[in-house]
């Protein structure tokens, strides 16, 4: 509890002094509220349920709630895929790797001509941004089995099903929980991204309202928000993975 | 897997062979390596690493296979394990043709190997479970032999948690377990510090008196062959071939102080000099 403590406290302290920093500029300076709010001013705002954002909050939530498992799910079917055969791995990979050079916000226009205004333009928008790292961190893991113990299940006579469910799955866990939670926090970006795009609800959408109106202070809000749904969404993840990786030693090795 | 196809001269006798210990002389050996050669060729150049090996493992015998640092020991152990195929040559057990045929022996690697994200008891039982023999009994069986191991109140620890001499009973109880008869052991305790290598050899000295396995085992260790083995196949230094057969005269059950008696410091020399000599010519 006490080490916890000691690795909690800095940036606690951190984020307090800087949030001091901000309160006294803008009060020192006398900055107008359009321009930045201070950090009182949005507390006061986030208070105040201020038009309905927590309506658009759970509408953000639901899209990636929907859209992080789809994509997470996408990202391990892909590098199973080709980790099963090498050949289509060695053919798609760099193309897996120019998809993540199209900026997402240049596609989501293209989808919505594809796909109109419903779910399916904004899942695949989120799968899009959410499979990447997934696959990547998967395929890594997948290949780096150790080779004694790949031996040791070959003489055993071990299947190839077998070999994959006892040894490289599990073998690669770690690897595939950096990239799960990667993407978790991509996710939540990908999920304002795809509302900012073409919504009637969500913070993406509540964003771009607030800021037509020079509400600065409701756009930080949507912020703290965004930040706070990326960070819940991590922490879930990373009690996952501290439970379903719970035999590797403490430290790293 | 195997593209081999194989012509089982008889029924298998594997279930007779481990109740019985009588009339085993009428039985074929558990592995007989006949006439086996390996070339590795890499872009032109063409390595000999094994020239026509042969041996034998009776049922229930201890077998050794002693020699220097890169005889092909290794590369013997794969190809009996069937992960490689010998360039010519068979491998059989029990009297059927198996060559290049994967799961039929049990194997015990150089490092425990054990799987980091199982407990100990799933370690041990994995062997089992690979073949789909697990059976209802099974885990209380394992955890008896962990008890007999020294390995109590460890069943549910991972394998991160013990030392190198535990991990090793580990993996050799994974092997013991494993419903093949014939245990291929790979130079198990090389990695260990020396007392704890001769409190393994002690170890496994008794357990194998009490359940006698067919075994073939790889050292270079001079004294370990020798307090361990029925019989000791000398190997050259690459390619590998048997130089000597060696069969050792001890009675069982054997005791460490054998290891005094001047029978067995001469066979100690005997050894050794083979040894030295052939070390000495792959230097050259």
């Amino acid at each position: 509890m006490r080490s916890s403590w000691k690795q909690i406290w800095p940036p606690i302290v951190a984020v307090v002094f800087f949030l001091a920093v901000w309160q006294l500029a803008v009060s020192f300076f006398d900055i107008e509220k359009w321009i930045l709010p201070s950090p009182r001013d949005i507390g006061h705002e986030f208070a105040g349920n201020p038009a309905g954002i927590w309506d658009h909050t759970l509408a953000t939530l639901k899209l990636t709630l929907i859209g992080f498992p789809i994509g997470t799910g996408v990202g391990l079917l892909v590098a199973l895929l080709l980790h099963l055969m090498p050949w289509a791995k060695r053919a798609f990979y760099p193309l897996l790797i120019l998809s993540q050079n199209v900026p997402s916000i240049a596609l989501g226009p293209l989808l919505v001509i594809w796909f109109g205004f419903g779910l399916l333009p904004k899942m695949v928008l989120i799968t899009l941004v959410c499979f990447f790292p997934v696959a990547v961190a998967a395929m890594g893991g997948l290949a780096q089995s150790d080779r004694v113990m790949l031996n040791y299940m070959k003489m055993a006579g071990a299947s190839k099903w077998q070999i994959f469910t006892k040894l490289e799955l599990p073998h690669s866990l770690p690897a595939i929980f950096s990239g799960v939670k990667i993407s978790a926090t991509y996710a939540v970006m990908g999920a304002v991204v795809a509302e900012w795009i073409g919504a009637d609800k969500g913070i993406g959408y509540y964003m771009q309202l607030q800021k037509s109106a020079y509400r600065t202070d409701r756009m930080f809000v949507a912020i703290v928000i965004v930040v706070l749904l990326s960070l819940v969404l991590f922490a879930i993840i990373a009690l996952l993975e501290k439970w379903l990786v719970r035999w590797k030693p403490r430290r790293n090795p | 897997m195997s593209q081999l196809t194989h012509t089982p001269p008889h029924e298998p006798v594997k279930s007779e062979i481990r109740t019985s210990a009588a009339g085993l002389h009428g039985l074929p050996p558990a592995l007989e390596v006949s006439a086996v050669s390996k070339t590795f060729t890499q872009r032109r150049n063409s390595t000999p690493v094994l020239n026509n090996v042969s041996l034998k493992v009776e049922q229930q015998q201890f077998v050794t296979i002693l020699g220097p640092s890169g005889c092909g020991k290794s590369t013997l152990f794969h190809i009996i394990g069937g992960l490689e195929q010998p360039d010519s040559g068979t491998v059989s057990m029990n009297g059927e043709i198996v060559t290049g045929q994967r799961g039929e022996i049990s194997y015990m690697p150089q490092q425990p190997a054990l799987f980091p994200w199982r407990t100990i008891e799933d370690n041990v039982l994995l062997s089992q479970e690979i073949k789909g023999a697990a059976r209802d009994g099974s885990r209380e069986e394992a955890r008896q032999w962990l008890g007999k191991v020294g390995l109590a109140g460890f069943e549910r620890a991972y394998p991160h948690m013990l030392s190198g001499g535990m991990q090793q009973r580990a993996a050799f109880l994974r092997a013991l377990l494993a419903p093949q008869e014939l245990m291929l052991l790979d130079e198990p305790f090389s990695a260990l510090d020396a007392l704890t290598r001769s409190e393994m050899q002690r170890w496994l000295l008794e357990l194998w008196e009490e359940n006698r396995r067919s075994v073939l085992f790889i050292t270079h260790n001079i004294e370990e062959a020798l307090l361990l083995s029925n019989r000791i196949y000398v190997f050259s230094g690459r390619p590998g071939q048997v130089l000597h057969t060696v069969d050792v005269p001890f009675p069982r059950p054997r005791r460490e102080e054998i290891a005094d008696t001047p029978e067995f410091l001469a066979l100690k020399r005997q050894l050794s000099q083979w040894m030295r000599e052939e070390q000495a010519k792959s230097r050259v």
